[in-house]
């Protein structure tokens, strides 16, 4: 009997990427194409899209202010919940499993209540349209989401390594730095993937704490969808430009994530 | 004058994991801490590491009180029943990072991190990382860090627990000849009696955070001064029984009794309780001077040429050790010997009553 295995994963994997290919197939068309004909694929292929985006500074300031929050975002998120993270599964205190628990409720409301409030703070110390604005906006998801992962990490190492370092002279400094840091390097990769990630897609707060200096990519796209008409070319390459840094990220913590999820953390 | 707990107890919220304790371990000795899960081995050796402050009490190493002081200030080695080594090292520098910190010239570093490796047999690995090698040898790695600081105290705390058996074997005969000379203080955790036997220097015996008895190994196991202690230090499990004396017999039951043994002649009259091990009480031959007694199978294991028979006699439970083959099923009528002048006899306090 002749077996279908192949058939599920075939069709899911065929859905997924139809999305996709659309959007690079797009993007290699002119927008005359795109809105005349409906083609597989480019029947007069320009690179001119990517061109435009790659010389124009409006467009890739957007990828520019874009990683630049994202990257401060995660260098603080992952920086302020490592420790959090070794208190959470180190020690015992008064209310720390409320605590704990109380750190994930901060993931529970949605970008859209803050973005008034801290529209109108950020701008009244002066913090409106800057990086570190943005950056220090999305570490009220972050920093949650990192403790929480690297806590799952920390406390799969025994906590009998750091006695034994103790007890081999390491001071806790030390220790911290030069054991447990690379014993936990998944947890702090994947912490720092998922950091990246959200930071990398959240729009609302981005684009509501941005006007011009550090507007960010997603933001670009928006504007130029309602102002300059249908510019769908120009949409669809910087579309494609956005999966990139993800992707590129994903490839270098692909295998720790997987970890992660082992961990039941994730 | 080795390590010394001076009235040092240990309480965790309403709990109590160590009661007041005075112990000294002799200088260079090697001391094994028995005693079941929960019994208090492992905060007693943390306590004597410095991992964990005591709740009353201090804490004495060579004449000098070192209670409170911070464990990187101590010259202390511990062994987990865990592997313990750091993932991100190699062997060499695992064993080596004690000496790293220390600050000892590479050159001599290098010397005494390879005598101990040639010693552990871990040369070969000396390149490799923790979890490219095996259990036992993820635990020789452990051994040969703690060894090579040469450190006055080093604390094994089941460390052959999670080793397979043939390995255990191995590691057991090694371990007392790798710290002999070395004039360390050895601490030994362990939740079995037989290992305690085979490793031989002096055994305390512990139960629900007291430490029963302190003494030479085999001394304890010969003449346990309570029947706690001939408890913790039995295994399988030592059997109980209340026997009368009625001028000079035992009685058992009406029917089984035995003369008096030589030294208990001036004993009163009255109620007992006898402490039988399993090998004391046998099928098959009669040894000498023994005891008839029916019984009814509960149980019966054979391990290789040994036979372990659990059984119902008069009322209570007892377990029956005896060399050779014995395949009885369960609910069969059996004659057992007990070997009534090698048992142990306790008065109604528990204390060991000695001739």
């Amino acid at each position: 009997m002749k077996t279908y295995k192949w058939l599920v994963p075939t069709l899911y994997i065929l859905f997924l990427m139809l999305p996709i290919y659309w959007l690079l197939n797009m993007s290699f068309k002119t927008t005359n194409e795109i809105l005349g004909v409906f083609s597989l694929w480019p029947q007069d292929i320009t690179l001119d899209n990517y061109a435009k985006i790659f010389t124009d500074p409006t467009w890739y300031n957007g990828y520019l202010n874009s990683i630049a929050y994202v990257v401060i975002n995660t260098v603080i998120s992952v920086s302020v919940a490592l420790p959090a993270a070794y208190a959470f599964s180190r020690y015992r205190f008064l209310g720390d499993k409320h605590l704990f628990f109380w750190l994930l409720t901060n993931r529970m409301a949605p970008p859209a209540v803050f973005a008034l409030p801290f529209f109108q703070l950020y701008s009244a110390i002066g913090l409106f349209d800057t990086h570190i604005a943005v950056a220090l906006a999305h570490c009220l998801f972050n920093i949650p989401l990192a403790v929480w992962i690297l806590e799952g990490f920390m406390s799969g190492v025994p906590k009998e390594l750091d006695e034994t370092a103790y007890l081999d002279g390491y001071s806790f400094w030390r220790f911290f730095f030069k054991i447990f840091m690379p014993t936990i390097a998944a947890g702090i990769g994947v912490a720092a993937f998922f950091c990246f990630m959200y930071s990398w897609v959240e729009l609302l707060l981005a684009k509501t704490l941005t006007s011009v200096a550090a507007k960010p990519i997603a933001a670009t796209m928006t504007r130029t969808a309602s102002t300059a008409g249908y510019e769908l070319g120009l949409l669809a390459a910087a579309g494609t430009l956005t999966i990139f840094p993800g992707a590129f990220v994903i490839y270098f913590v692909r295998n720790y994530i997987a970890k992660g999820f082992a961990l039941g953390r994730v | 004058m080795g390590i010394e707990l001076r009235k040092v107890s240990k309480q965790v919220g309403a709990e109590t994991y160590i009661y007041e304790t005075n112990l000294s371990l002799e200088k260079g000795g090697f001391n094994v801490l028995l005693g079941t899960a929960l019994s208090g081995k492992t905060t007693l050796m943390r306590l004597m590491a410095g991992l964990e402050p005591p709740t009353t009490g201090e804490l004495w190493f060579d004449g000098e009180n070192v209670t409170g002081v911070p464990v990187q200030k101590r010259s202390v080695a511990m062994v987990y029943q865990q592997f313990i080594n750091y993932p991100n090292f190699s062997v060499f520098d695992n064993i080596a990072s004690p000496l790293r910190v220390a600050r000892i010239p590479a050159g001599e570093l290098r010397q005494r991190v390879e005598r101990i490796a040639e010693l552990l047999r871990l040369t070969p690995m000396l390149q490799r990382f923790p979890n490219e090698l095996s259990g036992g040898q993820q635990q020789r790695t452990a051994l040969a860090r703690a060894l090579v600081k040469n450190a006055p105290l080093v604390l094994l705390d089941e460390p052959l627990a999670n080793l397979d058996y043939k390995l255990r074997e191995e590691l057991r005969d090694e371990l007392p000849k790798l710290f002999k000379g070395t004039g360390a203080t050895v601490v030994y955790a362990t939740s079995e009696p037989l290992e305690a036997l085979m490793l031989a220097g002096n055994t305390a015996t512990l139960h629900e955070g007291r430490v029963t008895q302190y003494g030479p190994t085999a001394k304890i196991y010969r003449t346990p001064n309570t029947l706690l202690s001939a408890q913790v230090f039995s295994d399988p499990p030592i059997n109980t029984a209340n026997v009368n004396k009625k001028g000079d017999t035992f009685h058992l039951t009406d029917a089984v009794s035995w003369r008096v043994p030589n030294g208990f002649a001036g004993l009163g009259d009255g109620s007992y309780t006898m402490g039988i091990r399993p090998h004391h009480l046998t099928l098959g031959t009669a040894p000498k001077n023994a005891v008839k007694v029916c019984a009814t199978v509960l149980v019966a294991e054979i391990s290789g040429s040994e036979s372990v028979v659990h059984v119902n006699v008069e009322g209570n439970n007892w377990v029956s050790e005896s060399h050779g083959v014995h395949p009885y099923k369960v609910g069969d009528s059996v004659e057992l010997f007990i070997s009534v002048e090698r048992c142990l006899y306790f008065g109604s306090d528990g204390q060991l009553l000695t001739g």
